[in-house]
């Protein structure tokens, strides 16, 4: 034997080691639970991890949905049944806010639905066009890459700040207009433009994000359906519609789930940039959940836990059908 | 056997030997502090003594963001985890975790020197005696001038006894003439509006710890968007922020684009090392309301928890800062207002001061027995957060025409009223 392979062997009876070494532990084992239970045994770690860090929070938080006082511990909560999701609904009229015991927690819920279409619509939208154009031989391609992903590394804060010092009173894009001769405008004091800045400023941060994962998919797409479509006079525009866009179907719709989940989350910029307004204009959903729950003295845990669970319930259903429409288009 | 009894042997005498020296390891105490000011700096020096005097005692001061002692510290203390000592400015807020240091300390002392004071460690019961902790240094809500822009505009700056309204016009006047771009501004804060509201006569809470939403806290809420409304105020702090959260804009101030600034006397140090002879400035004493001239007082304090294993040694800790040169000392280096009756009485020298920071102090210190006793109240009930919150995010509603005043009074009353049931759901 060569020393080689007698250095190969080495090697391999050191791999071998903790196989053998548990060895009569797994026939004990299997002896005793029969081949067809051993399975679970192997995913017994994997099992425990899900369960400590996925099941039993859930489990947690739905029993401060259901328990009342300020208390941090479960054991000193006492049960309250539905009185918290009791108050959120208690409502006189659910489109008129003003009406319901918990106003806030109904006008965040409809700033969240005029948000996270109007985002993840213009992302998306904004995200494929610059992919596309990524896509392309053009000069820079891997220095444009970079700038368009650079404000992905950046802190969600640093990134509020930033666009704090550019939009306030006395802020650089009033001192651009200003020296330009044109009208300036307190951005963030009206709720539209708040709204407006809202939007641009998250869909600034999280594009590039996107827009790497899109690029990905176009450059999956074979050259020569491209080619072969130029040699049938296709327009630059039916190629789009009738090639790229089906072809990145699916990869559109992991943009689509991740985009909405990402935007239904928004919290940190928004809390820094405009702390959910003017009045409550800008307030989200989760904005709401971490006022009642944290910033709130007394903390009030229990409502907070309420409209979490309310708002992952929603996003749950809203992932079930996007799965069952991304199925039905793979079975096209 | 032989081996077995040697190795059993050797392993009790190990656990014997080590036994003396478990005990030579003492006691330690973990004090929290915030790292405004200038931290845990000046603790530690005063620490050193107290060490010295009790040996085997080790008193470890750790400095942490002012965030971390306004948000986890209370999460901490839920869990009967975190310090033995903490510096907190949320004293009715914390007060069910507090330890009773009575025992402990000269307590005829600490009366005397914060008789009122240390009722706001008591989170609103008025018949408890226990003492939780020591004031540190009062912080107190107040007005910054810009004489230079009242000189350049020959507008005359208002005297003690002024009203807001009058206040609001001289700003006004001045503004104008000059060009500055707003009159004045106040922080994005329900402690600095309660200011405003008891100064017109707003009770907040009554003396059983309820809360209370009359025609003084309705007054000052539409003084307040009037003032938004016609321009005396800008919309950038309490109408474009949402939600509870704090914003302040001294930078205004600092820059001279504000006449009068609302805030406290915190920003002292701000004022000496960024604006410093560039113009001329002045704290003012408190503007009138039509019940009283008063502002609300805050500051920080020194307490111990419940949980800790040394009671006694964080009493007599509390009571080694307390005594008089400790306090002196601590008070000139920081540059704070005392809360202490005697160095409110006899006055504190503060020779890294500038003249004109002497002057604000002295102003500030003015105010303090001209304070309403709502003001002191509202300090130090449990649920004073919940009204703030309360305050800012409504009063913005009604700003951005959310809410009529009417609506926005219900939903503080209301508000208020749900944090305190929620808080109270043990059974």
């Amino acid at each position: 034997m060569s020393a080689k392979s007698q250095v190969a062997h080495a090697a391999g009876q050191v791999a071998m080691f903790p196989a053998r070494a548990v060895e009569p532990l797994m026939s004990g084992l299997q002896r005793v639970l029969g081949i067809k239970r051993m399975p679970w045994v192997f995913l017994i770690p994997n099992l425990t991890a899900v369960v400590l860090f996925a099941l039993l929070p859930v489990f947690i938080n739905v029993f401060y949905s259901v328990s009342g006082s300020d208390r941090l511990f479960p054991w000193d909560r006492p049960f309250i049944g539905g009185a918290n999701y009791q108050t959120l609904f208690d409502c006189t009229n659910y489109l008129d806010p003003a009406t319901c015991s918990r106003d806030l927690f109904w006008r965040a819920l409809g700033n969240t639905m005029v948000f996270v279409p109007v985002q993840v619509t213009v992302m998306i939208t904004i995200a494929l066009l610059t992919a596309v154009c990524l896509n392309r031989e053009i000069r820079g391609r891997g220095f444009f890459r970079g700038i368009f992903f650079f404000p992905v590394m950046l802190s969600p804060v640093v990134v509020a700040l930033t666009w704090q010092w550019i939009l306030q009173r006395n802020g650089a894009l009033n001192g651009l207009l200003s020296a330009t001769g044109l009208p300036t405008l307190n951005w963030l004091v009206f709720p539209n433009t708040a709204f407006f800045w809202s939007v641009f400023v998250t869909v600034w941060a999280h594009m590039g994000f996107y827009t790497i994962i899109l690029l990905a998919g176009l450059q999956s797409i074979p050259r020569d359906v491209y080619e072969a479509a130029r040699m049938d006079s296709a327009t630059p525009w039916r190629s789009f519609t009738r090639i790229t866009l089906p072809l990145l179907k699916p990869v559109l719709l992991v943009v689509f789930i991740l985009a909405v989940i990402r935007s239904v989350q928004t919290f940190d910029e928004l809390y820094v940039l405009t702390g959910g307004g003017p009045g409550s204009a800008t307030m989200l959903m989760v904005q709401y959940i971490y006022e009642v729950g944290f910033a709130a003295q007394p903390r009030n845990f229990g409502l907070a836990a309420a409209a979490s669970l309310l708002l992952g319930l929603a996003l749950l259903v809203f992932t079930a059908i996007q799965m069952r429409i991304s199925r039905g288009g793979n079975n096209d | 056997m032989k081996l077995a009894s040697m190795k059993t042997t050797t392993a009790l005498a190990l656990v014997l030997a080590a036994l003396p020296a478990t005990g030579a390891i003492g006691q330690e105490i973990r004090m929290l502090v915030g790292d405004t000011g200038t931290g845990g700096t000046l603790f530690e020096e005063m620490a050193a003594t107290f060490e010295e005097e009790h040996p085997g005692v080790d008193v470890v001061i750790e400095e942490v963001s002012y965030q971390t002692i306004v948000e986890s510290l209370p999460v901490q203390l839920q869990a009967g985890e975190g310090p033995d000592i903490a510096i907190i400015t949320d004293l009715g807020g914390l007060s069910p975790f507090y330890e009773d240091i009575t025992d402990y300390v000269d307590a005829d002392y600490f009366e005397q020197e914060w008789g009122q004071t240390l009722q706001w460690l008591r989170g609103g019961d008025t018949e408890s005696s226990a003492i939780y902790g020591m004031p540190t240094t009062l912080t107190v809500n107040g007005a910054y001038v810009n004489l230079t822009l009242f000189e350049q505009a020959g507008v005359e700056v208002p005297e003690e006894g002024a009203t807001w309204q009058e206040w609001a016009e001289a700003t006004r006047q001045v503004a104008e003439a000059t060009g500055t771009d707003f009159p004045m501004e106040m922080d994005r804060s329900g402690h600095r509006f309660a200011s405003l509201a008891i100064s017109y006569g707003a009770e907040l809470v009554d003396e059983e710890g309820n809360p209370v939403v009359d025609d003084g806290l309705r007054a000052a809420i539409e003084q307040f968007v009037e003032w938004h409304e016609n321009g005396t105020m800008p919309m950038d702090l309490w109408g474009a922020v949402g939600g509870s959260t704090h914003r302040e804009l001294f930078s205004d101030f600092l820059n001279a684009n504000v006449v009068l600034y609302f805030g406290g006397s915190w920003t002292l140090a701000q004022m000496d090392t960024e604006v410093g002879d560039l113009f001329d400035w002045a704290v003012v004493p408190a503007p009138c309301g039509p019940s009283s001239c008063t502002v609300m007082p805050g500051g920080g304090a020194m307490v111990g928890f419940s949980h800790t294993d040394h009671p006694e040694l964080v009493g007599e800790l509390i009571n080694f800062f307390a005594q008089p040169e400790n306090l002196d000392f601590y008070i000139s280096q920081e540059v704070e207002i005392p809360s202490a009756a005697s160095q409110i009485e006899n006055g504190v020298d503060y020779p890294s001061a500038s003249e004109n920071t002497q002057d604000a102090l002295a102003v500030f210190s003015a105010q303090i027995p001209k304070m309403a006793d709502a003001a002191y109240r509202f300090q130090g009930w449990r649920y004073q957060r919940a009204m703030m919150n309360s305050l800012t995010t409504r009063i913005s509603q009604v700003l951005n025409n959310e809410l009529s005043v009417d609506a926005a009074l219900e939903r503080i009353e209301q508000d208020v009223n749900l944090a305190i049931e929620a808080a109270q759901t043990n059974s």
